[in-house]
């Protein structure tokens, strides 16, 4: 299904290069198709996307139920009826950890999307344009360029304030850190882009400016920002995790892995299951995208192979 | 040289007004009145507190209050918390240790990045490089935060009660350079993975090209091949990775040292978020901000220096 809204699409644009065979996007496909490290990724990342999606389908416990907490049972060891052993305050760890997905995944996938429309967008600006909106666009993005991510997020996050402090603010002060990278890329890519033959050729053939950009240089500059936006993703998920772990990310009652490493900290030692579940879990979601990712790099970037 | 120097010196000043003023700007924007909380619950007498906005500049506009801001820190004035206290004191003794912490990250990612990336190059397709890949792969997947919890349970605990014996210290700084081994591979670890396939990529790369091919057909032994003209080609893009990384090591410290309790920057940084000194963590964000785009213009001059194709682009 998916298949075919891919490979179609770009046979609008194979005429332009009619002696090869397929393009890069039908080739790329195939290749991924075929590729077990993207195979694998695509598992566990569905996996967990449906976890956070419907977390109730996975565990029979709300854990977001107050009164689904024991405290006669706090920080109890693995048995049948607790998968994963019980946190200080009693509550089940496994449905935790089961409803500590979402926000993961959530800023993970928000983030993405926001820094590669908005960066993506500037980029593409920036590098068709030229001229003054490639100066202010570059210097702007320099500025947010030079700031290291988690620093920023963190001076960003302490200045919101813990009160108002959720998903929301966690993906905007990422966001603010982010987009410049995506805007490099775009920008570099559509420049290669815009001096290529069929380009002066549409542009000779009377295209308008919009037509040109959208139609000719968008998908043939796009690779890159695909290619970085995925890595991106697992980065994202990693830096949620630490900033909530700090205290400036998402706070109580809302679940996420990092808030929850924070809390079971104090007891770690004595009993570590609290901890190195929602760690194991935060492992594996990173894996999983950063093996999509080194997938479709390998795929789109014919330089490597 | 000195043209490029120069050119790039310029090009930094933007970005470091730009990212001055946009930590100033966030100061600015801090909800409620720093005066009044200085007074707690009580409402200060108002001619003290006319007094003591008058004494921060706080009635000067936004302007005039980035400028002395501007000012200060090229002075080393990092400017004072609102209960008087320098920021600049608050990081005596304390840099040093987030310092000593990033060298000996920067330090094993050198040595484990390199060696790994080389070996991995020189056996390309076989089972080893695919093994390094692999490696690779975990390490970026596992962030520091889960490491270092798994690490400090294993070498503190389980490892120490089977052998009896304590291979490195797992908190604090009382060992010396031995309480820095154990928080430095786990600051080090994403980077180790990033430096591992740069090193490949960049040798496989130099391998590929035709000096090479030529150094071979001329007859020339493999090891001065690799030796004298594919490692020295090679080694440029690490060198400034390395260098760049420096600052970023130093910026990423702060969870590496919440983990492993080291009285840094970072972990001031942690307890002044945690206790709202709002002052203080700007005042520390700003410096390592510095130190970030200082080191990433020092790499770019040192590029110039090792590849002189940069130098007349």
């Amino acid at each position: 299904m998916s298949n075919a809204t891919i490979t179609q699409q770009p046979a609008k644009h194979t005429d332009v290069k009619a002696e090869k065979p397929a393009s890069l996007w039908s080739d790329a496909w195939y290749d991924l198709r075929r590729n077990k490290v993207f195979l694998i990724g695509a598992l566990l990342a569905l996996i967990l996307i449906l976890v956070s999606a419907f977390p109730q389908l996975f565990s029979h416990i709300n854990a977001y139920d107050p009164a689904t907490c024991d405290l006669k049972n706090a920080r109890k060891g693995i048995t049948s009826e607790h998968w994963f052993g019980t946190d200080n305050l009693g509550c089940d760890t496994y449905s935790r950890v089961i409803y500590g997905a979402r926000v993961s995944i959530l800023v993970g996938i928000i983030t993405t999307v926001i820094t590669t429309v908005v960066g993506g967008g500037m980029g593409l600006v920036a590098g068709f344009f030229g001229h003054w909106s490639d100066i202010l666009l570059s210097r702007l993005a320099e500025v947010f360029f030079a700031i290291p991510p988690i620093l920023g997020a963190l001076l960003i996050l302490s200045v919101i304030g813990r009160d108002s402090a959720g998903v929301g603010t966690v993906v905007m002060a990422l966001a603010v850190l982010y987009w410049p990278l995506l805007l490099r890329i775009m920008r570099a890519a559509v420049i290669s882009a815009k001096s290529q033959d069929f380009v002066v050729a549409a542009r000779a053939l009377g295209a308008s400016s919009g037509r040109i950009m959208l139609r000719h240089i968008l998908p043939n500059a796009v690779a890159p920002v695909i290619v970085t936006a995925t890595l991106n993703l697992g980065a994202f998920i990693a830096a949620e995790a630490g900033l909530s772990f700090l205290g400036v990310g998402v706070q109580s009652p809302t679940i996420s892995w990092g808030l929850m490493i924070s809390d079971a900290r104090p007891w770690f030692l004595a009993q570590p299951e609290p901890l190195l579940f929602p760690a194991l879990f935060l492992s594996i979601t990173v894996l999983a995208f950063v093996m999509l990712g080194d997938a479709v790099r390998d795929a789109l970037d014919p330089k490597l192979r | 040289m000195g043209r490029y120097a120069l050119r790039r010196l310029l090009q930094a000043i933007p970005v470091l007004v730009g990212t001055t003023f946009f930590i100033f700007c966030i100061v600015y924007a801090l909800p409620g009145d720093p005066i009044q909380a200085l007074g707690g619950d009580r409402r200060l007498d108002p001619v003290l507190a006319r007094a003591l906005r008058a004494k921060f500049g706080l009635d000067d506009p936004l302007v005039v209050q980035y400028w002395h801001y501007l000012t200060g820190i090229f002075q080393g004035d990092f400017g004072t918390t609102f209960r008087n206290v320098p920021v600049s004191s608050i990081f005596a003794g304390k840099f040093q240790v987030t310092l000593q912490l990033a060298m000996t990250a920067l330090i094993m990612e050198a040595i484990i990045g390199v060696g790994l990336g080389l070996w991995s190059a020189l056996r390309r397709g076989r089972w080893q490089d695919q093994a390094v890949l692999a490696v690779t792969l975990l390490l970026v997947s596992i962030p520091p935060l889960v490491m270092g919890f798994v690490l400090q349970l294993w070498m503190g605990v389980k490892l120490k009660l089977s052998t009896g014996i304590e291979f490195v210290p797992v908190a604090g700084i009382g060992a010396g350079e031995r309480s820095y081994l154990l928080p430095g591979f786990v600051l080090a670890t994403t980077s180790i993975a990033y430096l591992t396939r740069l090193t490949r990529t960049s040798l496989m790369e130099t391998l590929r090209s035709d000096f090479i091919r030529t150094a071979v057909a001329k007859g020339m032994p493999k090891r001065r091949v690799l030796g004298r003209h594919a490692l020295r080609n090679s080694l440029i893009p690490l060198v400034t990775y390395l260098g760049a990384d420096l600052g970023a090591l130093m910026g990423g410290a702060v969870i590496t040292e919440t983990i492993f309790n080291l009285p840094g920057i970072g972990l001031q940084l942690f307890q002044s978020v945690y206790l709202r000194e709002n002052t203080v963590v700007v005042g520390i964000v700003t410096v390592l901000v510095l130190i970030y785009v200082v080191a990433n213009l020092v790499v770019d001059l040192l590029y110039a220096v090792l590849d002189p194709r940069i130098r007349y682009e």
